[in-house]
């Protein structure tokens, strides 16, 4: 699934568009504890969240993750997404909660980080 | 891509407590440079998330602390030496799930109690030494395939 096909699936907004906005997304995990976003690490997944500090940036760098949905129309700050434009991290927002953005996804084909 | 590693290559960053807006950054640049030396990518994410939880629990927990590394031709060290208030139970802490954490930190998206679960289940080797009221001292080992 491509980043513009989750943008529409949610609703969302493309905050920022890394250089890798064409890659496929092939799964996606929902967290709002970094430790749990580590847990689930999958290449080119999608993080499902509702934390907008730098540090998830971070968490997911080292997860692996290339794109983050922030739930609740939440919006970083600067520096967040900054430090995503520097790591090529995509970041959208939309206004679904967590559990019906997850659905969404799941619904459309999008299947789970760590499929059970 | 083939090893580009002949001898034994050492590092060292100093991390500080209370430091959240470059925490990571350890981790991610020796994430870089193990991508750099051309390092199996699972054994990257491995290490890279190990550190990762290591680094997170200086900057939480403790004043100060450095973290080591040694890349080896056929594996990786890591060791993570702090000067924080110390576990006092180490078993209880490996347990999934298990966190002294405040509020202020879960807020963060910290605390789960799976730092310590998440360091061990990405290790080869995993060894931990914590005396209260001095620190911890974390080592990790990789063996690469």
């Amino acid at each position: 699934m491509t980043l513009k096909e989750i943008a529409e699936i949610l609703n969302a907004e493309i905050i920022t568009d890394s250089a890798n906005s064409d890659i496929n997304i092939q799964s996606a995990c929902s967290a709002d504890m970094m430790s749990a976003v580590l847990y689930y690490h999958t290449p080119n997944s999608l993080l499902i969240t509702g934390l907008t500090q730098p540090h998830v940036i971070r968490t997911a760098e080292i997860a692996g993750i290339k794109s983050i949905v922030f739930v609740l129309d939440k919006k970083p700050d600067a520096q967040t997404i900054e430090l995503a434009k520097a790591k090529n991290i995509s970041l959208l927002s939309t206004s679904y909660c967590m559990y019906t953005s997850s659905g969404r996804l799941y619904e459309a084909g999008l299947p789970g980080c760590l499929n059970k | 891509m083939a090893l580009n590693i002949n001898e034994t290559i050492e590092g060292s960053f100093q991390l500080v407590g209370g430091n959240f807006a470059t925490a990571g950054e350890a981790s991610a640049q020796l994430k870089h440079t193990l991508e750099g030396l051309g390092v199996d990518e699972g054994i990257i994410r491995r290490a890279a998330i190990a550190t990762f939880e290591a680094e997170m629990n200086v900057i939480i927990y403790t004043a100060a602390g450095w973290l080591h590394y040694y890349i080896s031709p056929d594996h990786i060290k890591i060791k993570i030496v702090d000067m924080g208030p110390g576990i006092e139970n180490i078993e209880l802490a490996m347990q999934e799930g298990y966190s002294t954490a405040p509020d202020w930190v879960r807020e963060m998206g910290w605390g789960a109690g799976m730092g310590l679960p998440n360091m061990k289940k990405n290790s080869d080797e995993f060894k931990i030494d914590s005396v209260v009221g001095e620190g911890t001292t974390v080592e990790m080992k990789i063996n690469f395939p």
